[in-house]
């Protein structure tokens, strides 16, 4: 057996090799620059969370002073400015999915409302836009409300709200996407990028044939796992800073209530079990095109349900129950609770503890696979 | 002089980067030769084949090919099916996951040839070659020099008029070698001109053997870029008064007068144990034995020699003697221990260099070595010197900073000498380490390994294609199919065989144990294709098709993968990611506690879309509640809050909601706020003062999904996403794949065009993924139970003009990207952010801005969600969806015109 120390020598030499062939592919490292840049930011713009531009049209069969007052009052930046359309074209109009709302004002609607007779507005929803549908329903109802008490108001005294609700938003008052959507944005293009490199590193030793040359020679199968993990984890994790640094905070100027320091922490380890993600489907796959195919297997959904991109509160209980078992849903934890509230170690030591076993345990099972196949 | 010269050269330069490889080449090489193309390793040889063969961008200077200009582009398509030309590397055009026969015939459509003339031509070559017994072995399997007679066959599928050899019998055992120089023969006595006359082929070969060379018609000898003589053999010697080519090429080079004569000391054995000791060690893959029962003692610092044909087994027993490969049975002792047992520190003591090049070739000549020297623990000082004398001795010290992947053949197998011997040690095992080595750096090298066995005491075990120097080895052993023929010094077997070389001993043994076929006298008088070159043949794109096909279907896991994971994706998202929220977690502080404040909060309690945490103590608890992500909003009711409502007192309930996930927020505060609007107008709470009704009624339709279940919207978005990401990924790698693996050169050389070569390798990807769309079209009817409410013919249009798209999406990123790594990033990242952020999946189209909607308008997705949705969901048809369509439409072409601009017929 070969002293810890020359292991660890081994792990580190066999790491920097790693670093100089990526450095090397000028493409690939275009293309990182690129999802930790550019795609950040257009993410950051995306305004994907919030009601924001929302297609809207009017209708106006009664052309009264309130239908007036009613097609004027959907502003920017939560709508696109209302387009005039006919009631004939409204079932063609949401077919073809130009609008997202069309409302209805029908004729003789001002003279009913006045007179007490209660007509109805009615608000054409595109259900198919399932999150801007839901939210912007809701607004828009809010909206006519208030525009409709306004209008009565003229006549009547208004009446003061007995008991008032008072909403206030923590952490990102505004609701701003582009807070959150900035930092998703980082973790979902960590995800990929570590299990891409991680893999892709193993799958082309062997294309090469350079996998057999290593195994000659006093090295383990250990060291040449363990060195791949580290040396792409490390580049993803500086990767990561600097996005954060100069792209979320600089560029974009989002505040960033809590330690960045204790979010890079949780970012290394969870680089550790995404790595070894890599490593384990590299095992697996026997090709460069299997490794792809594998890939969107495991990288899709840990994206997708990991609570960075539709909330886990809104998955089937089994699914949500299921994705606890993914490092990938602790760190987005992290990176909220650290990140945006602010929250220190004593918050979030739970989903440190369970992104260290679970990704141990995924370390140690890569680790294992790629010995028993590299004999 | 009668014929015009069939190659001309006029002052050819050419450079990588500073290196000058060509340096004013002028020279006529006549027609109808055998013309051999000798120098030291790194002189440009093969950078000249491959301008002339024209799979390079010519820089400076001027070449003529068959009497025209080669940097025309019209002249380069006319010529080309009179060119054939087989790069250096072990198949390196070739194609691992296809059979023998399979290669050919893909070359045999690359020509444009009938299925008829195809098939008589494969069959006859491969008898012709000897390959026939091994027609349905895949490539993969076949040993390197069965792998360079199958380029042959490859390169000779349509009777060339010039045939450009890069080292062609690099690595092929002397019998083949034979048979092979006999083919080539063959070929030119029986090849016919364009008009069908009799008209001898041109044949230019760069060739590291030299007794190859001395049997050529004319010879030219280059060294650094330029040319240093030209002639016929016998002219060249008698110039340099030297008795043989390889004399007279030493004589020719600044260096080589003052080569020193190799003199071997006689080896006298210690009388120790053997260094390795083999019985009856056997090696079976599946029923077939590639090792049987072979035995051999080597002793301490014996030179032993390995020879035999290719694929007889040589490769395997000496992998077996590393460890790499495990014996099914028998005994290997390497120091008197077991292979396996003796693990890591046996390792240390053991230089192995593999026939393939297999150090890092994205490293330095320097960082390869370092890297090396690491890994074998020398000390830093002792690494340094190391690496120096190595780089000395094998004349790698102008290179140490180019990268291996630029290395010409020759000084590749030096460097991965020179790793081999790094930490010196005690026994070295190598296979074919000179093949394609120049003779001066051979002697060299031969210098070395004497030192280290007759000085050092070092056991050197290797295999050897050159006879020259099997007779240098101290004891031979000669193999065949697995077996051992003969072992003694090679004296005692030029003896036991009668023979007077050892070429003739090693012939006249194989030919007893059968090995030998006899070349067919005849060339079967194949029907001449007349030589045609349509702009587009169907034949050509069709060979990458039925290519891929074939691929594809050697690998299944692809295969089931490609068709079973956007199944299961589909799964997991359409079931998974829902817009209905529920289960959020809120808590409350109740300050007041009355009737009226429990009345409040049962509004929220009893919402299924609300789980109750533990009340809250203070301020302070539900700051970090929040902070740590407890519970996504808190409801405060300030003391007194029952009393003031029955006073008619205003009062106010505080919430705090969590605002990390917007979205989230957002419903949370729908919710609450209906929560709060039916506790006021809770008659039991209104109490005594009656509300006025409302002036108006607002009626929300949601159309197309009255319950606003978001399966419906999300199972046709999760089928669009599914039906971009997995086609653009598959078919990215596969031209990268080419690019990396290096069978690109066919695209380079052969008459194929690029949009031949696109669309063929398109087409299969198309249909696999349109059966992937129809599996997930079923999917969706049977396990999510979502109609299609409109027209199938419209959606299924869409779905195919949507996967050309998308293919062809792949295609483009695969046209710019060099490593398999990089495509493989590039088509997900690319795909990915566009497909679920910005195509309408999650935010209409219509409401995304900047960059995200450039990049939305310029993904194919945007335009087939609505065809999708709108035919499942909103019940429409064809009509309705045309204009989409249209938009979609015109994806294809664009990209295929893209990926042309971007992907070169010839190399940089």
């Amino acid at each position: 057996m070969q002293s810890a120390m020359q292991t660890w020598l081994n792990i580190f030499w066999l790491g920097t090799k790693e670093l100089r062939s990526f450095l090397r592919d000028y493409v690939l490292l275009g293309l990182v620059l690129y999802s930790f840049s550019m795609a950040i930011l257009a993410q950051a713009q995306s305004h994907g969370q919030e009601l924001y531009n929302a297609a809207i049209a009017v209708a106006d069969e009664d052309g009264s002073e309130l239908s007036g007052r009613l097609a004027r009052v959907f502003l920017p930046p939560y709508f696109l400015p209302a387009q005039n359309v006919s009631a004939g074209e409204i079932d063609r109009l949401m077919d073809i999915g130009a609008f997202t709302f069309i409302l209805d004002i029908p004729p003789n609607f001002e003279r009913d409302f006045l007179g007490g007779r209660r007509p109805t507005l009615q608000v054409n929803v595109d259900a198919t836009a399932m999150l801007q549908a839901g939210i912007g329903a809701g607004y828009i109802q809010q909206i006519l409300s208030d525009e409709m008490a306004k209008f009565s108001t003229r006549q009547d005294r208004p009446e003061p709200a007995a008991i008032a609700q008072n909403v206030r938003i923590a952490f990102n008052p505004n609701l701003v996407t582009a807070w959150f959507s900035s930092v998703m944005g980082i973790i979902s293009s960590t995800t990929m990028l570590a299990i891409i490199l991680a893999g892709a590193a193993v799958v082309r030793e062997r294309e090469h044939g350079t996998v057999e040359h290593l195994l000659v020679m006093p090295v383990t199968p250990f060291e040449i796992a363990f060195a791949k993990i580290w040396a792409n984890s490390l580049i993803i994790l500086v990767a990561v800073a600097l996005s954060l640094t100069f792209v979320v905070r600089g560029l974009l100027a989002i505040p960033i209530a809590g330690s960045v320091p204790l979010f890079l922490c949780g970012a290394a380890f969870y680089l550790f079990f995404a790595t070894s993600v890599g490593v384990f489907l590299a095992t697996i796959a026997r090709t460069m095109p299997q490794l792809g195919l594998l890939y969107l297997l495991v990288a899709v959904p840990l994206n997708l349900l990991s609570g960075g991109n539709t909330p886990l509160e809104s998955m089937p209980p089994l699914l949500r129950n299921l994705m606890q078992l993914s490092p990938a849903t602790h760190f987005v934890a992290v990176a909220q609770a650290v990140l945006y509230r602010g929250a220190g170690f004593d918050l979030v030591w739970p989903h440190f503890l369970a992104m260290t076993a679970i990704g141990g345990l995924f370390l140690a099972l890569s680790i294992w696979r790629f010995r028993s196949v590299s004999g | 002089m009668t014929a015009p010269p069939v190659v001309r050269l006029r002052d050819l330069r050419h450079d990588y980067g500073r290196t000058r490889a060509l340096d004013g080449l002028s020279l006529d090489i006549p027609a109808g030769l055998m013309v051999g193309l000798v120098g030291p390793d790194g002189v440009g040889k093969s950078t000249l084949l491959a301008l002339i063969a024209g799979a390079k961008i010519l820089q400076d200077g001027g070449v003529e090919v068959l009497g025209g200009d080669i940097a025309l582009k019209k002249w380069r398509g006319e010529i080309c099916p009179r060119i054939a030309y087989m790069p250096q590397g072990l198949g390196k055009n070739l194609y691992p996951d296809l059979t023998v026969e399979e290669n050919i015939s893909f070359f045999s459509r690359l020509y444009g040839q009938s299925a008829a003339e195809g098939a008589t031509r494969v069959a006859g070559l491969m008898r012709d070659i000897g390959l026939a017994p091994f027609a349905k072995r895949l490539c993969s399997q076949l040993s390197g020099g069965m792998k360079q007679k199958l380029g042959l066959c490859c390169a000779l599928i349509h009777d060339p008029a010039l045939l450009i050899l890069d080292e062609p019998t690099t690595g092929v055992d002397p019998l083949s070698r034979r048979q092979f120089w006999e083919l080539v023969e063959n070929m030119r006595a029986t090849a016919l001109g364009p008009d069908g006359a009799a008209a001898a082929m041109s044949v230019i070969v760069a060739t590291a053997y030299m007794e190859e060379a001395q049997r050529f018609d004319f010879l030219i000898v280059m060294n650094e870029g330029r040319i240093l003589a030209t002639g016929a053999p016998r002219e060249i010697m008698a110039a340099t008064s030297a008795q043989t080519i390889e004399d007279a090429f030493v004589a020719l080079l600044p260096n080589g007068a003052a080569r020193p004569k190799l003199i071997i000391p006689p080896w006298k054995t210690d009388g120790g144990p053997p260094v390795i000791s083999a019985r009856g060690l056997t090696k079976t893959f599946g029923a077939f034995t590639a090792v049987d029962h072979v035995d051999l003692d080597i002793a301490r610092g014996e030179i032993f020699g390995f020879l035999g044909s290719n694929g007889c087994g040589k490769t395997t027993t000496m992998k077996m003697l590393t460890g790499l490969l495990e014996a099914s049975s028998g005994s290997a002792l390497l120091f008197g221990q077991s292979v396996q047992a003796g693990g890591i520190e046996a390792r240390r003591r053991v230089g192995y260099m593999s026939q393939g090049f297999s150090l890092y070739s994205e490293l330095s000549v320097r960082q390869n070595l370092d890297l090396h020297a690491r890994l074998f623990a020398l000390a830093p000082q002792v690494a340094r010197e190391k690496v120096a004398e190595l780089m000395a001795r094998f004349g790698l010290e102008d290179y140490g900073d180019a990268l291996a992947a630029d290395l010409p053949l020759g000084l590749r197998q030096r460097l991965s000498l020179a790793v081999a011997l790094v930490h010196g040690p005690d026994l070295l095992i190598l296979d074919e380490p000179t093949s394609g080595v120049d003779p001066l750096a051979r002697d060299e090298f031969w210098a070395l390994l004497i030192d280290l066995s007759r000085d050092r005491g070092v056991t050197i075990f290797m295999s050897t294609h050159f006879m020259n120097e099997a007779a240098r080895c101290d004891r031979i052993s000669l193999m065949d199919s697995g077996k051992i023929l003969a072992t003694g010094t090679p004296a005692e077997i030029v003896a036991a065989q009668g023979a007077n070389t050892l070429e003739d001993a090693f012939i006249s043994l194989l030919e007893q144990a059968g090995a030998a076929r006899p070349p067919s006298a005849a060339r079967l008088a194949a029907p001449k294709t007349p030589p045609k070159n349509p702009a587009f043949s169907l034949r050509r794109m069709m060979a990458y098709t039925i290519r891929e096909v074939l691929e594809l279907s050697r690998d299944p896991i692809r295969l089931s993968y490609a068709i079973l994971g956007p199944a299961l994706l589909l799964l997991l998202l359409g079931f998974g990611i829902t817009t209905d929220v529920n289960s959020l977690t809120f808590a409350a502080l109740d300050r007041d506690n009355s009737f009226y404040s429990r009345a409040y909060l049962s509004e929220v309690r009893g919402s299924s879309y609300f789980l109750e945490q533990p009340e809250i103590i203070d301020g302070r608890d539900l700051i970090d509640r929040m902070k740590g992500g407890k519970v996504s909003a808190t409801i405060e009711i300030p003391p007194g809050f029952g009393r003031d409502i029955k006073k008619g007192e205003p009062t106010e309930v505080s919430v705090w909601i969590d605002g990390a996930m917007p979205f989230r927020a957002e419903t949370i505060h729908g919710y609450l706020t209906s929560a709060h609007q039916q506790f006021i107008n809770d008659p039991a709470i209104r109490g005594l003062k009656p509300a006025a009704p409302a002036a108006a009624a607002i009626a929300t339709r949601f159309r197309y999904n009255q319950s606003f279940d978001s399966i419906y919207a999300m199972v046709p978005g999760s089928i669009a996403l599914q039906l971009a990401l997995m086609p653009a990924i598959l078919m990215a790698l596969a031209i990268v794949r080419e690019k990396e693996l290096g069978s690109i050169t066919n695209l380079y050389v052969t008459p194929v065009t690029r949009l031949e070569f696109l669309l063929g390798k398109q087409l299969p990807y198309i249909v696999l993924a349109f059966a992937d769309f129809l599996v997930m079209f079923l999917m969706a009817l049977y396990i999510f139970n979502v109609p299609l409410k409109g027209g199938f013919s419209a959606l299924a249009l869409g779905a195919l003009v949507y996967v050309a798209a998308t293919t062809g999406f792949g295609m483009v990123i695969s046209a710019f990207t060099k490593t398999q790594i990089a495509a493989l990033f590039g088509a997900t990242i690319l795909t990915i952010l566009p497909a679920t952020m910005f195509s309408g999946m999650s935010t209409p189209a219509a409401s995304i801005t900047g960059f995200g909607r450039i990049m939305g308008q310029a993904f194919p997705m945007t335009y087939f969600l609505p065809i999708c949705v709108g035919a499942f969901t909103k019940g429409l048809h064809f009509a309705d969806l045309a204009g989409h369509l249209a938009k979609l439409a015109l994806f294809f072409p664009v990209l295929v015109g893209l990926s042309l601009l971007l992907l070169r017929k010839q190399e940089k």
